[in-house]
């Protein structure tokens, strides 16, 4: 499982293990400026890594993408580590990043 | 009359993604994934999110597809409900039932969300689990809660760590458990399904439990592990010998009727209703386990 305690940064959400058929998810959103909004947007950074890149990066991206684009997430730095993830694995494993990371920057609201 | 196969139901737990998507291939008559004590609190969230995915993306050939929540009195288990009920299971597994209205307030709950997600109102079965003596003294009212209910379990380790018994290999300390759990099964004509048996490694003794369950009228018994199944299902599926003379019973009986007598003789012993009745179970269970001779699969429809 993940090491639960890095979802204790501010904006970052961590999620998913390095098990097989599983991904870890490491999703940072930008934090809420003083006084309301977030930093400038500076769009989505995806970093992939998996033994199966060649074959499978590209849907692996496009899944993540989705997923994030169904989150209304537009700003955000997101690492994959997969290990053989199926397609609802790896977007349960990122939804649940996202999540982490609002709760995450939401506890840390200036 | 058909008979719902439930000899194994297999414990999957739900953060694991290897396990719930190879969950299929074993040949479990019923699939259990677990967002309650297989998943640690810290990843309920993660748990519930992946087996909704799961659910949605991966068919479970012809298993039963179980899904046990964390209680209603916990953060969790309404925000299970939520986001498991549109995946329509087929059966949610209410944990730590105490009272009928620890099933009603599912049944409730769970008929909202039947409503929202455009699924059938009451087409999700329940299947409360006992596992305190307060649950225990009030099965009856459990098994009679609601409609939906449409098996017992029950959880060995925690009612005989609240009763204050001591768990030994063969069981005594459940006896009056499984005894008034079966009863109440019966008057609510629901089945009675059997706690998990621990040792994962001793399949003489999961044989001998599972037997003894079947023999005091329990339909299946809940398996931690993929190898307990075929050992379940050996002792919860009549053998060759059990079918063959079920089917003299039915036989003998029939012979019987055609003579105008109610009680004949079958095998040296006296064969009467009750008696047929028995063999028609054997044979309901042989024929739903695929065990009945082809040439029999009509005769006990």
């Amino acid at each position: 499982m993940n090491s639960g305690h890095e979802n204790a940064v501010p904006g970052r959400g961590v999620a998913g293990s390095f098990e097989s058929c599983d991904a870890l998810v490491v999703v940072t959103l930008p934090l809420p400026l003083p006084g309301g909004g977030a930093s400038a947007s500076g769009g989505v950074s995806l970093h992939l890594e998996s033994p199966s890149l060649a074959v499978c990066g590209e849907r692996m991206r496009r899944v993540a993408l989705e997923t994030l684009r169904a989150l209304d997430v537009n700003d955000a730095d997101v690492a994959i580590s997969d290990r053989g993830a199926l397609d609802c694995t790896l977007a349960a494993r990122v939804e649940t990043a996202v999540r982490r990371a609002r709760a995450s920057a939401e506890v840390n609201r200036p | 009359m058909t008979t719902t196969l439930r000899r194994s139901s297999l414990y999957v737990p739900g953060n694991n993604p290897s396990m719930l998507i190879n969950a299929g291939i074993y040949g479990a008559d019923v699939l259990v994934f677990d967002l309650e004590d297989a998943v640690p609190f810290a990843e309920k969230d993660a748990a519930r999110i992946l087996l909704r995915n799961a659910l949605s993306a991966v068919r479970y050939a012809s298993a039963e597809v179980v899904v046990r929540i964390n209680s209603l009195s916990t953060p969790f288990g309404r925000e299970d409900l939520d986001v498991i009920v549109p995946q329509r299971p087929d059966t949610i597994r209410i944990p730590k039932c105490e009272t009928a209205r620890d099933v009603t307030d599912v049944d409730r709950a769970v008929g909202e969300l039947e409503a929202a997600s455009g699924i059938e109102r009451g087409s999700i079965r329940f299947m409360p689990i006992i596992e305190t003596a307060l649950g225990a003294w009030n099965v009856m009212e459990i098994a009679t809660a609601c409609p939906r209910v449409t098996a017992l379990n029950f959880g060995a380790e925690d009612y005989t760590a609240d009763i204050g018994a001591i768990r030994t290999k063969d069981g005594t300390e459940l006896a009056d458990l499984r005894a008034r759990m079966l009863l109440a099964a019966r008057v609510a004509g629901v089945q009675a399904l059997d706690s998990v048996y621990s040792d994962v490694a001793d399949d003489d003794g999961l044989y001998e439990e599972s037997r003894r369950a079947r023999i005091l009228g329990f339909d299946g018994k809940s398996v931690i592990h993929p190898r307990q199944i075929p050992v379940v299902h050996r002792a919860f599926t009549p053998s060759e010998k059990e079918i063959a003379a079920a089917l003299r019973v039915e036989r003998g009986l029939a012979e019987g009727k055609r003579m105008g007598v109610g009680v004949v003789v079958v095998d040296g012993k006296m064969v009467d209703a009750p008696v047929l009745k028995r063999a028609r179970k054997v044979l309901e269970l042989a024929r739903a386990a695929g065990a009945l001779p082809k040439e029999e699969e009509s005769s006990c429809r």
